[in-house]
C-alpha cells in the first residue's frame, strides 16, 4: 500500500456544453479505486453540475447528474460548494441534487491550499 | 438578424457582446450554455432584463429542461423546441451565432 495523498478534484464548468464536467466525473471515479484522500469542490459554472432535475432527453445526451449522488458509495464524501457562486447564479444550497458542505471562498481557498495535489476541470 | 448566443454569461463575454451590438428589434436566441442568462435571481438577469426591452428573446426549452433550470426562466423569454429554432432562423433575414 502506498502513500495516500489529499486530492481536490475543481470543478468549473457547466455540464453538458462542453465535455469538461464528465470527463472530471470520470476521473473522479478512477481515482476511488486508488484509496486516496479524495474531495470535490465546484466554483464558477461547476455548481451547474450538481443542479437538481437535469432532464436530458431533448438534447439526446447521457444525464449523468445521478453520478454525483452515488459518489458516496465510492468513499467519495468530501463534497464543497462555493457561496458566492452559487449566489451570483441565484442557486442556494436546496437547488442542489447532493448533501453537501457550502463553503466561502476563504474557507475554499484555505481548504485548497491545503491539498497535496489539485487536478481541475 | 437572429442573434444566437450558445456561452455561460459567466465564462464567456459572449453574450455581452452581443447585447453591446445587436440592434433594437432583433431577436436573441439563447442556446447551450447560453440559457444560464435566462434564470431568475441570477447576476446576468439584470443585463438580459435591459435588453428585453429592446430584443425578442428566446431560449431553447431541451437546454434548459437538461439542465434543470426549465423552472427558472424569467418572465417575458419566449421558450422555443427545435422547430422554433428553425422557424426564427427562416424568418429572420440574417443570423449571427457569438461563439
Amino acid at each position: 500500500m502506498g502513500v495516500t495523498k489529499k486530492f481536490m478534484f475543481v470543478n468549473r464548468k457547466a455540464p453538458y456544453g462542453t465535455i469538461y464536467a464528465l470527463e472530471g466525473l470520470e476521473v473522479v471515479l478512477i481515482s476511488a479505486a486508488f484509496d486516496q484522500d479524495v474531495s470535490l469542490a465546484f466554483v464558477d459554472d461547476g455548481v451547474y453540475q450538481l443542479v437538481k432535475g437535469q432532464q436530458t432527453k431533448g438534447i439526446e445526451a447521457k444525464n449523468f447528474s445521478p453520478a454525483y449522488r452515488a459518489l458516496e458509495g465510492y468513499d467519495i464524501e468530501k463534497l464543497y460548494v462555493e457561496r458566492e457562486a452559487l449566489e451570483r447564479r441565484g442557486l442556494s444550497e436546496e437547488d442542489l441534487l447532493v448533501d453537501i458542505q457550502v463553503l466561502s471562498s476563504g474557507e475554499l481557498a484555505e481548504l485548497m491550499a491545503s491539498q497535496d495535489v489539485v487536478i481541475s476541470f | 438578424m437572429l442573434h444566437i448566443v450558445n456561452k455561460s454569461p459567466y465564462e464567456r463575454n459572449s453574450l455581452e457582446a452581443c447585447l453591446r451590438l445587436a440592434q433594437p428589434g432583433s431577436a436573441l436566441l439563447l442556446i447551450e450554455d447560453g440559457v444560464y442568462a435566462a434564470t431568475r435571481g441570477s447576476a446576468a438577469e439584470a443585463g438580459l432584463k435591459d435588453a428585453m426591452a429592446r430584443l425578442k428573446v428566446y431560449a431553447l426549452k431541451p437546454d434548459l429542461e437538461a439542465r434543470g433550470v426549465a423552472g427558472r426562466v424569467l418572465d417575458g423569454i419566449q421558450l422555443v423546441d427545435y422547430g422554433g429554432f428553425v422557424e426564427l432562423a427562416c424568418e429572420q433575414p440574417n443570423c449571427q451565432s457569438w461563439l
